[in-house]
């Protein structure tokens, strides 16, 4: 008996171990791949990780909060106690630009995580099951894709108000037919690969299929189109703050931001500029890295050195 | 192994029809069928290889897709163990369902990428809904592994790290995680180059004798399917036209598409090469959508008559077991 078991450990420690150093391996070869794009694909790995730290520590780098008025320094320049100036109000302009980055993650990040998980469903199932059930999801689906998607968002800010959850998951539902026509067209053609008639046939149910089959290997198609769609989340969110109809005023979005600082840009171009950067430079760095990602998890270069 | 097959056939195949629709338009109008499998039926007996041999597109995967219920016929009665289970809901088939296994032809694509051998084989075990303990499952997974002929060094390996051959034998390994009794394999050499083949053979003969397997041996190669099999189907366009025993195939066929088949194999013999006579067919195969009346082989047929362009000749006892469909079968 204890024979039994020392060969069985043997053996589960054999799997442990050469399944540890294969995900080495993988791990290896994916950062070989994304940072041996270029000294642009570095760059805005660099830029990401500095906005991601300023989003999770903004409060620790500011003495400043982003609320407090001094009118009377309103648009002042930059000085060594406000490198960046003053808005209208009398605001720090470095202090809501950081506060801005976590808005902009956090709605980028939760609306896309909204779409993904809602998407991945609903596709999964349009695919895989076929029928009346199918017909119905692509056919909201698709009737979703027919009013405009700026219209529509308005439309639902305007009704379930403009907290940053509310409109997280409003970006989300415009994200929504992207994703699940995606992974209904991948679900489509995976399922009739042979394994998965295979899978049927030793009696798995479809919940299985779908799970330890259909969506494993959908997965890189759905990672880059994420990454894809926080940029894209981003800008939607700026626009909708911009506009006046998304996060609502005092919060620091920058949509808002640049729309106050507008105002004021012939004479004091500083308030709407910064703001107007940064943004910029998120959406450019996540288009780049969403790209690099895309080379980095191409199946065709997989176990390739 | 003949004087152990016996008599009551394990599956019964009766009057078996398979059509897939063909639609168009917004309401989704059938126009017409692919008629892929047309009236086909059959018996396997227990611990036997029934052969099914043909061309491509013919209808023999389609046949044995139906058989094990990936397909669901048209029309006709799949017997298993006198249970017809050709329209059975699904959940009273369930407890049919890991009886009936599949090896298929492309070993790469059966079995999913991104999963481990260890995994693939582990599913299929633990699949049955029964409890098992962990112990318990990882002797079963290397014990299939193992009888498959890989060694348990390779549980870690994913399908694009191994070779064809072995691929092929995970497929099994995975088939019988489920205590089969009755398995289709789906042209499972094909892909493999033919000292592999020889070996997957060899791994299949073994196996029914340990584990008392039933085959259905689906194959264009006429010689493995001769050698493996004991009783071979011969199919065109969707019917079973001779049922033969392997021993009479290459000397006593009697259907004019199962001789024309044979004189398409190539032999190393040359001397028996310049003395047979290669019979050519004239014209294709037609398509199962607008199938010709009548016996479906008239059209190319040298010895048709009247009679074969209008009535299906019957798949009927021309002795000792031999059937054949042909109401005029050539003399020699």
């Amino acid at each position: 008996m204890s024979e039994i078991t020392e060969k069985d450990l043997t053996l589960d420690e054999m799997i442990a171990q050469q399944e540890k150093e294969r995900r080495r391996a993988s791990r290896k070869q994916f950062w070989r791949v994304f940072l041996g794009r270029g000294f642009l694909s570095k760059a805005c790995f660099a830029f990401l990780i500095l906005f991601a730290f300023v989003a999770i520590f903004g409060p620790l780098l500011t003495p400043y909060s982003p609320y407090e008025q001094s009118l009377t320094e309103a648009l002042a320049g930059p000085s060594l106690a406000h490198p960046l100036g003053m808005d209208s109000l009398g605001r720090d302009l470095l202090t809501r630009t950081i506060y801005g980055a976590r808005i902009s993650f956090c709605t980028g990040l939760l609306s896309s995580m909204f779409a993904l998980v809602v998407g991945s469903v609903l596709g999964l199932i349009a695919g895989y099951s076929g029928g009346f059930v199918s017909g119905l999801i692509m056919r909201a689906v698709d009737a979703q894709l027919s009013i405009p998607g700026l219209i529509l968002t308005m439309c639902l800010v305007a009704i379930f108000g403009g907290s940053i959850l509310s409109v997280s998951v409003i970006i989300g539902i415009s994200a929504l037919p992207s994703y699940v026509r995606m992974l209904y067209g991948q679900v489509l053609s995976l399922r009739e690969n042979d394994y998965v008639a295979a899978a049927n046939l030793i009696g798995q149910n479809k919940f299985e299929i779908m799970l330890k089959h259909l969506l494993p290997n959908a997965f890189p198609t759905l990672i880059v189109m994420f990454t894809g769609s926080v940029g894209a989340a981003v800008m939607i969110e700026s626009g909708l703050a911009y506009l006046g109809i998304g996060i609502t005023a005092p919060t620091p979005a920058w949509g808002t931001m640049i729309s106050e600082g507008y105002t004021v840009l012939m004479f004091k171009p500083l308030p709407a500029i910064v703001p107007g950067v940064a943004l910029m430079l998120l959406i450019i760095t996540l288009n780049i890295i969403g790209d690099g990602l895309r080379d980095a998890l191409d199946p065709r270069l997989r176990g390739k050195l | 192994m003949s004087a152990e097959v016996r008599q009551e056939p394990i599956v019964k195949v009766e009057n078996l029809k398979m059509y897939f629709p063909l639609s168009k338009g917004l309401v989704s109008k059938v126009y017409a069928h692919v008629k892929a499998v047309d009236d086909v039926s059959f018996e396997v007996y227990e611990g036997e290889t029934f052969g099914l041999v043909g061309e491509s597109g013919c209808g023999k995967t389609t046949t044995g897709k139906c058989v094990l219920r990936v397909l669901k016929p048209t029309q006709g009665k799949i017997l298993y163990r006198g249970v017809d289970i050709a329209q059975m809901p699904p959940k009273q088939f369930q407890q049919y369902r890991r009886k009936l296994q599949m090896i298929f032809q492309d070993p790469y694509g059966s079995l999913d990428p991104r999963e481990s051998v260890y995994t693939i084989v582990k599913e299929a075990v633990v699949a049955d809904r029964q409890p098992h303990s962990a112990a318990e499952i990882r002797d079963r997974v290397v014990e299939l592994i193992e009888m498959v002929g890989l060694s348990k060094e390779m549980v870690t390996r994913y399908p694009h790290e191994l070779s064809g051959g072995q691929r092929q034998r995970l497929g099994i390994a995975r088939a019988l995680a489920c205590n089969p009794e009755f398995i289709v394999c789906d042209e499972p050499v094909s892909a493999l180059d033919v000292s592999i083949q020889a070996q997957i053979i060899n791994l299949f003969e073994s196996l029914q004798q340990k584990l008392g397997l039933t085959y259905i041996f689906v194959a264009h190669d006429l010689a493995v399917v001769r050698h493996i099999a004991k009783r071979i189907g011969v199919m065109y366009l969707g019917h079973l036209v001779e049922v033969l025993d392997s021993d009479d195939l290459f000397h006593n066929s009697r259907h004019p598409y199962t001789k024309a088949l044979l004189s398409a194999v190539p032999t190393t013999d040359y001397y028996a090469e310049q003395k047979r006579k290669r019979i050519l067919l004239e014209g294709e195969v037609p398509s199962p959508i607008n199938a010709p009346s009548g016996c479906p082989f008239h059209p190319r047929c040298r010895y048709a008559t009247e009679a074969c362009s209008q009535v299906m000749p019957p798949l009927k006892d021309s002795g000792g077991g031999h059937l054949l469909a042909c109401h005029n079968p050539p003399e020699d």
